[in-house]
């Protein structure tokens, strides 16, 4: 078994809440979210998702919680044969809706994020930060119930960083839970939110 | 949210021109339809599809030659007579013909006359030979019902008795080596033949997971944008339901024409001494109608095999990937 990452962790992601989660690199942040996102299981402990253990949840019932959360990764994961426009509409393609029914909205997200011009581009031609809104975009476009984000503006110039901000507020405002996990100290210096610091495995969150 | 977007738009942070909408490219499949490792995949299943036809319709005409050459020598019994100064050749010749049709089982009596016991022995005593001036034993060959056939035990004591140099040879020494024979090769062609379908099966299934692990990063995507396992196993064998349809109807096509082509040239030369030997070697490269719907069996099969693949071990990765979650020494995520 390897070290232990995290230890002795309480806490709660309220509805329609927004924070900000962060630490010193190496400190647990995408574990801490990839626990969140039911890609990893705890070694100990007890997590409840939208009110059900998840350790007692069965496989096949995964998919149907994950399109309630959406997540941005940090290496993006953006398939490279699919144009931008294609990658953002992925997560409504596997929900088996017709092209014709997103299209428009799709479309006014890519718009939105900047990439209204890059529609039919695919990732490797992308720059770092238009990968990073495309990504982004993605975890979007369903209107998840809560975001998690790792490092989402750590490609992106300060203004897009803003501009990316105020989409994850407004998404806020909408009912949607937000974490973000960065580094960025001015990032979270433009919003009064809580912040969840991680250090050395532990906790300690500032409302 | 579209509200949300509508109202930011406005915002000086977010200056856009009006342009002319781009125009969206038809949706591209969530599995990349080309590349290196599903085209080598292809090859692959056409190499193996092209083998296990060419073998299954071989094994299926040494099985047949096998048969035939059985048939053809259990058909026929041989009346020999040896010759005797006090014998009247001609007439115990007639007299044996007559005797052996009147058993049950019999269907026709053929006396082998002088030219052609001649023609039998030229090959050794050269042309221009008088039968007459040696003492050659002759034939009279009866067919028989290969079904029914006569009692050779009566016949024989029947024959010796009438016809004391009379000997009945019912090739039953040849019939049984023969029948051995047949057997071996036919053993021999499905063993070849099992041999040739468990490494079609075993190629096809590794070279399906081979140019599947390629594709891993798909399926982690899927997975994780939300996309049931059964979603994902279905784009996976679409997908390779077309490559392994393309390649088994590529080799199966090829091997089929090989057969066509072979017994069309045999059809053509007929009577010449190359068909003649060919055939006398390989029997007919006739594989008829079964042989035929045997190709198509083994498309369908090689089809069925590597879409079953490909949907088995797409659910593998999906169960995998799940799987960290309860295995903490396989954390292999960035930890930041």
């Amino acid at each position: 078994m390897g070290p232990e990452i995290l230890r002795d962790l309480t806490f709660d992601i309220p509805k329609k809440s927004f924070q900000f989660l962060t630490g010193p690199s190496g400190a647990g942040k995408t574990t801490l979210l990839r626990l969140l996102f039911l890609s990893l299981q705890p070694t100990r402990g007890l997590i409840r998702m939208f009110d059900r253990n998840i350790s007692t949840i069965p496989r096949d019932e995964f998919p149907m919680l994950r399109r309630r959360v959406g997540i941005v990764f940090q290496d993006f994961r953006l398939l490279d044969h699919l144009t931008t426009y294609e990658n953002v509409a992925l997560p409504l393609r596997v929900r088996g809706k017709e092209e014709s029914s997103y299209r428009s909205d799709v479309l006014e997200l890519l718009g939105w994020v900047g990439l209204g011009e890059r529609i039919n581009v695919l990732p490797p031609v992308l720059s770092g930060g238009e990968k990073q809104r495309a990504a982004i975009a993605r975890a979007l476009i369903d209107r998840p119930e809560i975001l998690l984000a790792d490092e989402p503006t750590g490609n992106v110039d300060p203004p897009m960083a803003r501009r990316l901000l105020n989409l994850f507020l407004e998404l806020n405002r909408l009912g949607t839970a937000v974490v973000i996990a960065t580094h960025d100290l001015s990032l979270m210096d433009q919003v009064e939110a809580r912040r969840m610091i991680l250090s050395q495995g532990r906790l300690d969150i500032y409302e | 949210m579209s509200e949300a977007r509508v109202t930011d738009r406005s915002q000086p942070a977010a200056p856009q021109e009006r342009k002319a909408p781009l125009r969206v490219r038809p949706t591209a499949p969530i599995v990349p339809p080309g590349n290196v490792s599903g085209n080598a995949l292809m090859l692959v299943i056409a190499i193996m599809a092209f083998l296990a036809c060419l073998t299954l319709g071989a094994v299926s005409m040494v099985r047949s030659t096998a048969q035939s050459w059985q048939s053809q020598i259990s058909r026929e019994i041989t009346i020999q007579i040896k010759p005797d100064e006090k014998l009247d050749m001609e007439k115990a010749l007639a007299d044996a013909r007559d005797l052996a049709i009147t058993f049950d089982g019999t269907t026709d009596g053929t006396i082998v006359d002088k030219a052609a016991t001649s023609r039998l022995l030229e090959p050794w005593l050269g042309e221009g030979l008088d039968i007459d001036d040696l003492p050659v034993p002759r034939l009279v060959i009866i067919t028989i019902d290969e079904q029914n056939p006569p009692d050779f035990v009566s016949m024989r004591k029947a024959l010796t008795e009438a016809i004391p140099q009379a000997y009945l040879d019912d090739h039953r020494t040849w019939v049984d080596r023969l029948v051995a024979m047949a057997h071996t090769t036919a053993l021999i062609g499905t063993g070849v033949l099992i041999l040739v379908f468990s490494a079609m099966v075993l190629t096809v299934i590794f070279a399906t997971r081979g140019t599947l692990s390629g594709n891993r990063h798909i399926v982690e995507v899927l997975h994780f944008v939300g996309a049931e396992a059964s979603f994902v196993a279905s784009e996976f064998q679409k997908h390779f339901l077309k490559i392994s349809l393309k390649g088994a109807g590529a080799g199966g096509v090829l091997a089929a024409l090989c057969f066509a082509l072979a017994s069309f040239w045999q059809s053509r030369s007929l009577a010449t001494p190359e068909s003649d030997q060919t055939t006398a070697m390989f029997g007919s490269f006739s594989i008829g109608y079964t042989g035929y719907l045997g190709i198509a069996a083994i498309m369908v099969v090689i089809a069925l095999l590597t879409t079953l693949t490909a949907r088995f071990t797409v659910m593998r990765t999906i169960y995998e990937i799940d799987l960290i979650r309860s295995d903490p020494a396989r954390i292999d995520g960035n930890q930041s």
